[in-house]
């Protein structure tokens, strides 16, 4: 016969903080909290008191006082009598110009690289891998001087474009300029625009929003629109009648004509760069400092994404490949249809924190003399107010930002892609 | 029925294939012309690889090393080939190459004038010799935890190099580092003596805070006090003088064998169940991840100093060691901690079920798994830090690529760019490549499934 008693009731002790599995994540959770909050009270008392040793505030007046520097390569209008804040955000932007054009040069790249690297033909996939191993073994700070050093060095300066018999021509039918002060491409210009909005009034973050590129956007977002409308149109009569109506005149058509009627209708024209005197003028001037950057970080983080794209199409079983074989497809159509869609999947984790490193890795710009966020917050006003701690703590923060909302959209893109589980 | 059969009954002899098949021309056939789109991209690829090479080694070989300045070097190149372009003047790297290696670090720390070529007279250690020595060590010491068949008494090394790394490169008297490991010797004497008298707590309580007593109030007074009877010590050098890939390789030491302990225990508080614990590392990893390098490098150069009680100014390179090592241990973390997830559930349940305890659990059946799984991703982010310590020129180390600048600030070298970024891109390639090769070999030796 058994006796089922209650365990017997222990009273607190001590000692159980420690000994006893129900308190003693408690405890430790509470050293570590008590730990952490003693080490920040420690670092912020210690700065108060060097502060005040150094005889220095801590504030953000700074921003409004004139920033007295010059931003070479801007999106928006600025000038030196512009404030501080109007020149980190004008760098900020500087960034984010960077950084997009980087992720989507890397990503193209990249995508070709991986996928030429499993080519069955032997050279082209040698060569690729020589790309991937130069560029993965090499400091992108080293890539980055150099690219700058290649596109001084070797590019002919703007005077060799004069005379009757130039040394340098314009490329593409004489539209492009690349010399070494940059590359002037054509801009475009509305000679019936309808004018920009200016947003934010006069404030250091006033902000042009060209009406034009609205329109066009609008019109060409409706192009899109009506053009996924006549293809489900398409499918539909499919599905009941089993023939396919023609539709690709009208998708064309669909693409092109509004579009292309806005762009009559508002005089769009595009603005040559032209030769006066020894340097260029009109059209859209590109410096070096931003196309060495751009160029050297997306060849760099190309490598990176070919790996990931090697590594992804490779974890997809041979069973699927061969499937798509016994269906008769060819193997572009397998490429397309089968292997990356599946591969999709194993590669865009990955690919996120390569942008991320991407946009990091774009803060060398210093490094080249490209006004970004870094050029302008964290260095020279940093050195023109001897603001430290407010800039480089402010300039974390906006990397932190960038890098959160990278991350934001892209594992929601993530998570739409998701293989979903039956 | 008759016994006609209309089916061979012997076998044909094997024919040989057809030649077009086997040996190089089947080679050639099938991986450089199978399809006409192949047969074009390898023409195509014939032609851009004849390009480049024939550029490239002509640059490379056809080139002037007896020159002592780019002047000099243009005069040579004009009277050989007839033009200047398409050579190199190796003669920057036969009279920086010393430079690029070590920055301004001097041949002969106890002898400030003399130089490279002019040896001071009274003879002594060799030119370098402590870079070098420091370097052979780090060799030694990393190779019984590199290959398992190196004996296993050279681990003595292993452990008395973290000691001897700062003493033979920042010199001055060896009492400093004796006496912080004497600390470590503290703590484990502590943990040995206290452990039966007081139990298991209290020993460890005793073994932490012993030693950080130690350091923090007596190791500085007894080293000092040891130095002022026996003085033993080297010629000091100076921080400022550190510099070239010498400093790439020291920062990239010191950031590579320190974050790695760091990062896992910054890993495992990301998957513990102790939820401020993990919220604290959560908030460590992702702030570190989403700032770029630069940024805390400018909190080295700029900011630690106010952080730190007033008074302190420690050295700019060991400002940026701390933050190199705090950025390579979230970046550690996050792929530890990937290579945790990827464990399955049952090797958890297992340790449980074995009756082992947390850290026993870890260290017996978690860890060397999981650290397993994360090989490929722990050594690319090795190199990556190790790439990265060239950042420091920005905030004005004397970084191998800061010393490009001064190089061509010097007139002799004034517009001398490819010979520099080529010897400096070799340099890297060579290390980062050895380390890629020799994690693909760790993971083919460590490979126990799919056999």
């Amino acid at each position: 016969m058994t006796t089922l008693t209650d365990p017997p009731k222990e009273h607190f002790r001590l000692s159980m903080l420690l000994y006893d599995t129900r308190y003693r994540s408690a405890t430790i959770q509470v050293i570590a909290m008590i730990g952490f909050m003693l080490l920040a009270a420690w670092i912020i008392n210690n700065t108060i008191q060097n502060l005040e040793t150094l005889g220095r505030t801590v504030g953000f007046d700074f921003f409004a006082e004139p920033a007295s520097y010059d931003i070479n390569q801007r999106l928006l209008e600025y000038d030196s009598r512009d404030t501080h804040l109007r020149a980190a955000f004008i760098g900020l932007l500087n960034t984010l110009v960077v950084a997009v054009l980087g992720c989507i040069t890397a990503t193209i790249i990249g995508v070709m690289v991986g996928v030429l690297r499993l080519s069955n033909n032997w050279l082209i996939a040698r060569i690729m891998t020589v790309y991937v191993e130069m560029f993965r073994n090499v400091p992108v700070l080293l890539w980055i001087v150099f690219a700058m050093a290649i596109l001084i060095e070797s590019l002919p300066a703007p005077r060799a474009f004069r005379g009757e018999n130039p040394e340098a021509t314009m490329d593409l039918f004489g539209t492009v300029a690349v010399t070494n002060r940059g590359v002037y491409i054509p801009e475009f210009l509305f000679s019936r625009g309808l004018g920009d909005i200016h947003l934010f009034g006069t404030s250091s973050l006033r902000f042009d929003v060209s009406l034009d590129l609205i329109a066009f956007l609008i019109v060409f977002g409706g192009s899109i629109f009506a053009m996924r409308k006549v293809s489900a149109w398409a499918n539909s009569t499919q599905e009941k009648t089993g023939d396919r109506p023609a539709i690709w005149h009208i998708q064309l058509g669909l693409l092109f004509v509004p579009s292309a009627i806005l762009l009559g209708v508002l005089g769009f024209h595009l603005g040559y760069p032209e030769l006066k005197g020894f340097n260029f003028s009109g059209g859209t001037h590109l410096r070096n400092s931003l196309i060495a950057l751009w160029l050297a970080l997306s060849l760099y983080t190309a490598a990176f994404i070919a790996e990931i794209v090697r590594a992804g199409i490779l974890a997809i079983s041979k069973g699927q490949t061969e499937a798509a074989s016994a269906l008769g497809l060819r193997p572009g159509r397998t490429m397309r249809l089968v292997i990356l869609p599946q591969a999709l999947r194993v590669i865009i984790p990955p690919m996120i924190s390569n942008y991320l490193n991407l946009t990091k890795n774009s803060s060398l710009a210093i490094a080249v003399g490209y006004m970004d966020i870094t050029g302008t917050l964290g260095g020279i006003t940093m050195n023109q107010t001897g603001r430290e701690l407010e800039c480089v703590l402010l300039l974390m923060l906006v990397y932190l930002s960038i890098s959160l909302s990278i991350s934001a959209v892209m594992n929601w893109y993530n998570n739409r892609v998701k293989l979903v589980e039956r | 029925m008759s016994d006609v059969s209309f089916v061979r009954t012997e076998m044909l002899p094997e024919q040989a294939p057809p030649a077009s098949e086997v040996g190089v021309l089947g080679w050639i056939k099938h991986n450089l012309f199978s399809s006409w789109l192949n047969a074009i991209l390898t023409i195509v690829s014939l032609v851009f690889i004849y390009y480049v090479l024939s550029n490239i080694l002509s640059w490379t070989f056809e080139s002037v090393w007896n020159a002592n300045s780019l002047s000099e070097c243009r005069e040579i190149m004009m009277a050989t080939w007839g033009d200047t372009h398409g050579h190199a003047c190796w003669g920057v790297i036969k009279d920086r190459w010393l430079q690029l290696l070590y920055g301004f670090y001097p041949p002969y720390p106890a002898h400030p004038d003399a130089t490279w070529s002019n040896p001071p007279e009274t003879g002594g250690w060799p030119a370098y010799f402590r870079p070098n020595l420091t370097f052979i060590l780090l060799l030694v010491a990393i190779a019984p935890v590199l290959f398992t068949k190196v004996p296993r008494k050279l681990l003595i090394v292993t452990a008395a190099y973290p000691f001897l790394l700062p003493w033979l490169m920042w010199g001055g008297s060896i009492w400093g580092p004796l006496m912080v490991a004497a600390g470590f010797a503290i703590g484990y004497f502590a943990y040995k003596f206290a452990l039966p008298v007081a139990g298991s707590l209290a020993a460890i309580i005793l073994a932490i805070a012993l030693p950080i007593l130690w350091w923090l109030f007596a190791a500085g007074s007894v080293a000092d006090a040891i130095n002022a009877i026996i003085p033993i010590g080297i010629a000091p050098v100076e921080s400022r003088d550190f510099g070239g890939f010498m400093l790439a390789i020291l920062l990239g030491v010191v950031a590579i064998g320190v974050s790695l302990p760091i990062g896992i225990v910054l890993a495992l508080g990301r998957q513990s169940d102790l939820m401020i614990v993990k919220y604290l590392c959560v908030g460590f990893i992702e702030f570190i991840r989403g700032v770029p390098l630069i940024t805390l490098l400018f909190v080295a150069s700029l900011l630690l100093n106010l952080f730190l009680p007033p008074g302190t100014n420690f050295d700019i390179i060991l400002r940026v060691m701390i933050m190199m090592t705090l950025f390579s241990a979230a970046y550690m973390a996050e792929v530890i901690r990937g290579g945790l997830a990827a464990l399955p559930r049952g090797q958890y349940e297992g340790a449980d079920s074995l009756g082992l305890n947390y850290w026993q659990a870890q260290r017996l059946i978690i860890m060397p798994q999981a650290l397993k799984i994360s090989i490929p991703g722990i050594v690319s982010t090795f190199i990556g830090i190790f790439k990265d310590t060239t950042l420091v020129s920005i905030i004005g180390l004397f970084d191998v690529i800061g010393l490009t600048n001064g190089i061509r600030a010097d007139t002799a070298w004034n517009g001398v760019y490819w010979e520099l970024f080529a010897f400096i891109g070799v340099l890297f390639f060579v290390v980062c490549f050895s380390m890629s090769r020799y994690s693909m070999y760790l993971e083919r030796k460590l490979q126990t499934g799919h056999r």
